[in-house]
Order: C-alpha cells, then sequence, then structure tokens
C-alpha cells in the first residue's frame, strides 16, 4: 500500500517527538510481552519429559496419578514430591523463569507474608504470600487490555453518535446533545458502586458499565468536526454528485474526524486504566485474587510495614500512564500541521 | 508631519536593496524572494504586482520585519528607511517604527481586527502605545480619524464591535489604525480583494484622498492591473520571487518589455460568446424561486420572519446557453445556485428538461443529478484532500453506475482528465500536488465527466490568478461549444461574466434588480445600481485604454 505524502510526514513528525516515540515503542513492546504472561511467569513448566514421552502442562490439565501419583486432581508441580516422581523416570521439566502464577501462593516463605524482596520472589510477596512480580505482570496485561478494549469500543460508539448529530443537525442534534448533557453530569463511581453492591463485577461487566459513561467523550469533537465539514464545498460536490448520505459520511467526512479522535485516544486509554485502577483499590473492580495493580496499591495501603508494594505499585502505574501521555504528546505533534521542528 | 523626523536628508524614503528571502523548510530551503531592489518617494505609490506565490507580500512583510524569524532569513539586502536600516535592527527599534513610522493594512479586515475589542480600543490602542496618550485624548483623536476615513456619525460607532461592522467600514477601521501616527510609509497588502468591487473602488479612493492630504508614501501589494492603474505611480512586476519589470505605470502597461508582463496584461478574459442560429429549446426554467430561511425567537421558536436569501427570481436558461447571475457578496446569487440544484429547500416552481423537479427528494432526483452539475469558487475547499484525483472523477461514476472494469476504468478518467487539459496519468496524484488553476480543472473533470447538460459555475475564477483566469473562461467556452452545455454562471466579476454570457441577471438583496441580454445590460444599463457595478468594474480599463 502507497502511503500518502501526509501520513509520511505524520509519522515523521511521530518519530521525532523522542521522548513519545520511545514511549509509544515502550509501552507496547511491554504489553506484547506481557501478553505471553504465561511463558513468563507460571507455576507450571512449560514443557516436560516423563517417561519418554512430552508434555505441555502450561496448556494442558495433566491428572497426578499420570506422572504416578495418588490423585485424579491436576498435578502439583511445585510439590517436591512430584518433582522426584518425574526425577524417577529420567524426566526433566523446563521452568518459565518465575516460577509463579498470579495466584500461586508461596508456602515456603522462611517470613511471614508480605515477604521482602528475595532471589526467590524478586519483588517480594504480598500479605497472601503471592509473588508481585507475577501479579505486576499480569496486571499490566489485564490493565493495557482493559484500557485498550474500552478505548475501541468507546470511540466506536462515540464516534457514530458524533457523526450522525453532526451531519443531520436539527432536532436529532439538539435531543442528543441533551440527552449527553444530562448522562454526563450523572456520577459514574457512585452507579458503580451501587452496582458492584447487586453483583460482584467481572471483566466483561466492568468493561460494560464503564462503557456506558465513557463513549460521550469522543461525541463532541466528531461532532464538531462533521459540522464544520459538512458545508465543505467537496461534501456539497459530492451531494450534487449524487452520492448517498453514508457514503459521504464515511468516505468525506470521518477521515476529517480522524484526526481529532486519534489525538484524543491516549486520553481516554489512560482514563480508562486510571478508573479500573481506582474502582479495584477500592475493592469495588475486579473480582477477588485477580491480577490486578489497584489492589496492589490496596495492599500498599494496609501493609505499610512492607514498602515494596506500595511503590511497586506506584512505578509500575505511574511508569505505564507517564508512557501513554508521553504517546498522547507525540500523537499530537504527529497530526500537527503547524508542528515544526527547529 | 511627524515632528521627530532626523532623516528628512534629500534623497528616497524607502531604499530596498537586492533584497533576498529565503524560508528553511523541511524538504530544503525556499528562496521567495531573490535580489530584490527599488526605491520609493515620499508622496509617491509604488504597485508592487504579481501572481499568488510571485513574492510580493513576503517583500511587504520583510519590510515590516514581520517574517516568522528565525525560519525565514534574509541572506542578502538591506531596507532603509531613510537613512535607518531595518534588516536585522533590534527588535526594540523596529516596535518603534512599526505603526509609528511604518504602517500596514492587509487583505482580510475581519482577521486583522480583534474580534473582543471595539473600534475606539481597536484604534486608540496604537496612539496610548506609541504616543503615550491618555484615554481622553486618545478618545478625540479617535473621532478625528474616524471621521478621516469617511465613517459616517463615528460617535455611534466607537463601541461597535468588527463583527457589526460591514467589510468595507472594517478596512475603513483599519486604515484608520493605520493612519492613527501619521506614518511616512503605509504598506497596503491586497487592501480591497476581499470587498466587493463598489466597496472597492470607494476604499480606494479614500486611500488616493488620504494620500494626497498627508503626503505618505504607500506601497500598494496587489494582483490587479486596473488597480494599478488607478492608484500607482510606478509599478514593478514580481513574478517567482524577482523583480522583471519597472517603470512609471503608464509606460509599462502601454508600452511593456518582459514577456511575463505581456503575458499579464493580456490575461484578461475578453471576448464575448458567439451565438448563430435560432434560439435553442428551453432547457431550465424556475419561477417566482424564493429560499426563506426563518428567524426563530422565544421559547416556542416561533417563526418571527425570514431572511429573504433568494425572494421570487425567474430563470430562463436554453440548452447551450448561458445566463450570468452576477451580485455582491450577501446578494443571494449562491443560494440560487443551490437550489436550483436542490442542495436546499425552496419554495417556487423549478422545472428541468420540461418536468418539475422542486418536488423530488434526494433519492428521486439522483438519476438527474447526472445531467446537472456544479463547480464551486474555492479550487482547494471543494476537492476531498484525502483522495487520489481518480478517486474524486471517479465517485459520480460510481454513484451513476458509469463504470466498467478496472482498464476502461483508469480510461474514462484519463479522458475526462483531458478533456479539461490535464494529462491522464495524473489520475494517480492527490490535490495538493496542483496549482489553484489546475485543482479547477480537475473539479470541472468531475462535473462533465457524467456527461451533463447543465452546469452550476460557481464563481469559478474568483479564487485564482488572473492569468489564470483567463484560461479557465477558454476552457469553459470550448466546452461549452463542444457538448452544447447550459451554464449558470454566478460571479461578481463583470469581466469574466461579459466573456461567457448570453443573458445577464443582477441581483441585490435576493431580487432581481435588472435583467436582460449581456450585450444590452454592458453597453446600456438602466438601473444605478447596475452602473455602478460596471463602473467599478470597468473605469480603470477605460482609464488605461483611452
Amino acid at each position: 500500500m502507497k502511503i500518502s505524502p501526509l501520513n509520511r510526514r505524520r509519522f515523521q513528525n511521530f518519530r521525532r517527538n523522542r521522548r513519545g516515540y520511545v514511549a509509544t515503542i515502550l509501552f507496547f513492546a511491554i504489553f506484547m510481552v506481557t501478553l505471553f504472561a504465561e511463558l513468563i511467569a507460571n507455576d507450571k513448566p512449560l514443557l516436560l519429559s516423563h517417561d519418554g514421552e512430552l508434555y505441555v502442562p502450561f496448556l494442558v490439565a495433566y491428572p497426578e496419578t499420570r506422572f504416578g501419583g495418588d490423585f485424579e486432581t491436576e498435578a502439583d508441580y511445585r510439590d517436591p514430591f512430584l518433582e522426584e516422581l518425574i526425577a524417577e523416570k529420567d524426566g526433566w521439566m523446563l521452568w518459565a523463569p518465575i516460577r509463579y502464577s498470579y495466584d500461586t501462593i508461596n508456602y515456603d516463605l522462611p517470613v511471614p507474608a508480605p515477604a521482602p524482596p528475595s532471589a526467590e520472589n524478586w519483588l517480594g510477596t504480598d500479605d497472601q504470600g503471592r509473588d508481585v512480580m507475577a501479579r505486576v505482570i499480569y496486571g499490566y496485561r489485564l490493565s493495557v487490555l482493559f484500557g485498550l478494549m474500552l478505548t475501541v469500543l468507546s470511540s466506536i460508539i462515540g464516534v457514530a453518535a458524533g457523526a450522525v448529530q453532526g451531519y443531520y443537525g436539527g432536532w436529532l442534534d439538539l435531543v442528543a446533545q441533551r440527552f449527553i448533557e444530562i448522562w454526563e453530569s450523572m456520577p459514574f463511581f457512585f452507579i458503580i458502586l451501587i452496582f458492584s453492591a447487586l453483583f460482584v463485577p467481572g471483566f466483561w461487566t466492568l468493561l460494560s458499565i464503564l462503557l456506558i459513561f465513557s463513549w460521550t467523550a469522543l461525541v463532541a469533537v466528531v461532532r464538531a468536526e462533521f459540522l464544520r465539514a459538512r458545508n465543505f464545498d467537496y461534501v456539497q460536490a459530492a451531494r450534487a454528485l449524487g452520492v448517498s448520505n453514508g457514503v459521504i459520511i464515511f468516505k468525506h467526512l470521518l477521515p476529517n474526524a480522524m484526526v481529532a479522535t486519534i489525538t484524543f485516544l491516549p486520553f481516554v486509554l489512560t482514563g480508562g486504566i486510571t478508573a479500573l485502577t481506582g474502582l479495584d483499590t477500592l475493592g469495588l473492580g475486579l473480582p477477588p485474587g485477580s491480577p490486578s495493580l489497584g489492589e496492589l496499591l490496596a495492599q500498599g495501603k494496609a501493609n505499610l510495614q512492607a514498602p515494596w508494594l506500595g511503590i511497586t505499585a506506584f512505578l509500575v502505574l505511574s511508569l505505564m500512564l507517564t508512557m501513554a501521555m508521553f504517546m498522547a504528546e507525540a500523537v499530537r505533534d504527529a497530526f500537527d500541521p503547524r508542528k515544526t521542528f527547529n | 508631519m511627524v515632528a521627530q523626523d532626523t532623516s528628512a536628508t534629500e534623497g528616497p524614503l524607502l531604499t530596498v536593496e537586492s533584497l533576498a528571502v529565503r524560508f528553511h523548510a523541511e524538504g530544503g530551503d525556499v528562496d521567495a524572494v531573490r535580489g530584490v531592489s527599488f526605491t520609493l518617494n515620499r508622496g509617491e505609490t509604488l504597485a508592487v504586482v504579481g501572481e499568488s506565490g510571485s513574492g510580493k507580500s513576503v517583500t511587504a512583510l520583510s519590510v515590516m520585519q514581520l517574517l516568522p524569524y528565525p525560519r525565514a532569513s534574509h541572506p542578502t539586502g538591506s531596507i532603509r528607511l531613510g537613512q535607518e536600516e531595518l534588516v536585522g535592527a533590534p527588535d526594540v527599534f523596529m516596535r518603534s517604527m512599526r505603526g509609528r513610522r511604518i504602517s500596514m493594512i492587509f487583505q482580510e479586515p475581519l482577521s486583522a481586527l480583534n474580534p473582543l475589542h471595539n473600534v475606539e480600543k481597536q484604534v486608540a490602542e496604537v496612539l496610548i502605545q506609541h504616543q503615550g496618550m491618555t484615554k481622553v485624548a486618545a478618545r478625540a483623536r479617535v473621532l478625528e480619524l474616524l471621521d478621516l476615513v469617511g465613517i459616517p456619525d463615528p460617535e455611534s460607532r466607537l463601541d461597535d464591535y468588527p463583527h457589526q461592522l460591514s467589510g468595507g467600514q472594517r478596512q475603513r477601521v483599519m486604515i484608520a489604525m493605520a493612519l492613527a501616527n501619521e506614518p511616512d510609509l503605509l504598506i497596503a497588502d491586497e487592501p480591497t480583494t476581499a470587498l466587493d468591487v463598489t466597496i472597492q473602488a470607494q476604499i480606494l479612493e479614500l486611500l488616493k484622498d488620504l494620500q494626497r492630504r498627508l503626503g505618505m508614501a504607500i506601497l500598494f501589494i496587489t494582483h490587479d492591473l486596473g488597480i494599478v492603474r488607478r492608484m500607482a505611480d510606478r509599478v514593478a512586476v514580481m513574478t517567482q520571487g524577482e523583480i522583471v519589470e519597472a517603470g512609471a505605470t503608464a509606460e509599462v502597461m502601454d508600452n511593456p518589455q518582459h514577456d511575463y508582463t505581456k503575458m499579464l496584461l493580456a490575461a484578461e478574459p475578453k471576448g464575448r460568446p458567439e451565438r448563430s442560429g435560432e434560439v435553442p429549446p428551453p432547457l431550465l426554467r424556475t419561477e417566482n424561486l424564493k429560499v426563506w430561511f426563518p428567524i426563530r425567537r422565544g421559547v416556542f421558536r416561533r417563526i418571527v420572519g425570514h431572511v429573504k436569501a433568494v425572494d421570487g427570481i425567474d430563470i430562463d436558461l436554453a440548452e447551450g446557453r448561458t445566463v450570468g447571475v452576477v451580485g455582491e457578496s450577501g446578494s443571494g446569487k449562491t443560494t440560487l445556485g443551490q437550489a436550483i440544484l436542490r442542495l436546499i429547500r425552496s419554495d417556487g416552481a423549478i422545472s428541468f428538461d420540461g418536468e418539475r423537479i422542486d418536488q423530488r427528494g434526494f433519492k428521486a432526483m439522483r438519476p438527474l443529478r447526472r445531467q446537472m452539475q456544479v463547480v464551486f469558487q474555492d479550487p482547494y475547499g471543494s476537492l476531498s484532500p484525502r483522495l487520489s484525483v481518480g478517486d474524486i472523477i471517479e465517485e459520480g461514476l460510481l454513484v451513476h453506475g458509469l463504470v466498467g472494469q478496472e482498464a476502461s476504468r483508469r480510461d474514462v478518467i484519463a479522458a475526462a482528465l483531458e478533456e479539461v487539459g490535464l494529462d491522464g496519468a495524473m489520475q494517480d496524484r492527490y490535490p495538493h500536488e496542483f496549482s489553484g488553476g489546475q485543482r479547477q480543472r480537475i473539479a470541472i473533470a468531475r462535473a462533465i465527466a457524467l456527461k451533463p447538460r447543465f452546469i452550476v459555475l460557481d464563481e469559478p475564477t474568483s479564487a485564482l490568478d488572473m492569468s489564470v483566469q483567463a484560461q479557465i473562461v477558454d476552457l469553459l467556452r470550448d466546452l461549452q461549444d463542444r457538448y452544447n452545455l447550459a451554464y449558470l454562471f454566478i460571479s461578481h466579476d463583470l469581466k469574466v461574466v461579459r466573456a461567457l454570457s448570453d443573458e445577464v441577471v443582477v441581483m441585490k438583496d435576493g431580487k432581481v434588480v435588472e435583467r436582460g441580454l449581456a450585450q444590452r445590460i454592458f453597453d446600456s444599463p438602466q438601473q444605478d445600481y447596475t452602473k455602478a457595478l460596471l463602473a467599478a468594474a470597468f473605469e480603470h480599463r477605460m482609464i488605461g485604454d483611452g
């Protein structure tokens, strides 16, 4: 595909903002790595050889009896007894670099939990004996995934709503604008409080609830772009050619609104991540046991004698959000037609 | 004259010597002005003429030292006001010169005036800044200045904001600001281009009069040769950053030496349409066409009145003929075009090819769109910047199912481009790679690709340079002859209208002032308004020709 000169200039501008460019690469590189969190931090071996046969325990659940154990339940590979069983049959186990998953409890702590950082638990453990490093890796993935999904979904809804309002205008616009004003003035945090009192919210319910309130963020910019652009001569010319409204919206107007939308997206992303973290910190977010950065933050607050909890949560969150903000700056530079670098 | 004039020695007021301006851009440096030299004496008017991109405005801004330094630089050159060197002068010094000894008026007064300041504040600011006047003293002086620039009843205007003034009044306020400190040099950068022709004439007259009274020198930047004839003692013709010819106005105009000057002078649209035989069958007809925009007030949005943009217009357009619609801004001529194309709601009968079309909805209009097309004024706004030229032309063809296979698709688009004098291979390029004239050709290609019978031309030449205007007029005439097209030609430029129209409708405030055969309107106008329009448009030409 041929890149238009305009987009090439935008990409160059994006790269010229070194800080934002590096932050973007870092943000998504870490995200890509954490997407394979199961290969990095897992309490099951990645590969296991037993009696001449190969097993992939991190993908498939094998009963303990398969390796000569007594129980029908899934094997606990961290159990010294199982290790012995496998060693007996000339077996070996290939472990992930971190031998803990987000919910693995280290029962062999030399001190009561929360345990400080050590060679075994690089960032220590939380107050339930779970490895903080593993929880951070899974937590980063969860937060970014949540933020990205919220961003994509709310921009689809927001752009659609803004486009329709801006293009058709009139009564439709008037009613929708008033509705959005009322909607936006609702205290969504309290509504979520009520929701979580009624049932335990999961990933998808939280996403839906936040989506209900976050889609309005983009409506204003997109609507303004459409209001401005719908009287452009080239839109009038398309109308005079007999082009239908749908095609005009998609082909002629949407590309205009995309600049404003894309500039806005990183802010929706950070907003989503922050909202999720906030809810988790209050204990109203993801179900207990989920690897969440907000929960880690809450633990840090509850266990001031274990500063590695609070410090880790703070550093990870601020790093993630700062990188996202630098990314937003670079995106803004990229789409700014007057931006020059000297 | 100004009291602190230390340079009242002999010699020219403004001396520009081998001035060069270079802009640092991403793709390499651009030399906008290359070795320009001229002088300007007290009380004299020098016109710098050129087309867009010639470097004339950049030259004017260098005198003010208002270029975006350090992105812009002067590799060589000196600008002296009297004995004072302005190039590279410290900022403090330049601030004391601007508005006091050199003033400038700009093309678009609405964007040059601060929308949040009233007239008194706008004008008084210069006085308080440079002369340290008190508010009360400044107020008296502001009234004096407003009176000088011909604003009636200035006292009542002091509290008005720019949007409450008409275009001509805004330009008068700008001039009052520029003259507040009685500058030695006034730089006028296309001061009348954004104004209607009758207002243009008034502003030019005002500038001339003020020059006589105050004895200042004027550096007049323009693209309009008519204005040069009328205003300037001497003229310098600029193209591509260089002055190619300079001299006394009459000499240069009547006996141009350089090819470019000759081309500019020859470029004014000429001729009239030649017709023969009987009158062809009618194609488009409107009866008592009205476009009224309701004004709503109050809680219940009751309609309390109407803005009558188009108020009872009859148009009769025969196949292959042109009706010119003439009017100043706000006369409703563009709205008329849109109503005929059924792009906005209107009342009154519109029939096309014997069929009533004013009752049809958007979908029912679609088959007819193929036969009625439109070309807009601004070739930069009328082409989507994100589509290639091929995509732009193809769009209409797609809607009407006129595109075949991939191979023939390219041929059809290439044929449309060649029709308007462009290379068919250009279809893969984007609009921004083309000049204004080429873009207008693309817009015309988009319209004629559908093989229409009727085209609304909404000021198709107004945004273009003079030499390009003539080419577009020739192209339109040629296309009309070839395809028997009917045009509704909307323009404020009477020269272009004369070159194309069979019949002329003069509009003012939504109503017809005068109508008739083009020949008759131009040779013996009946109404005062028409006479004023014609005088404003053709007067300076007659002086020049005579």
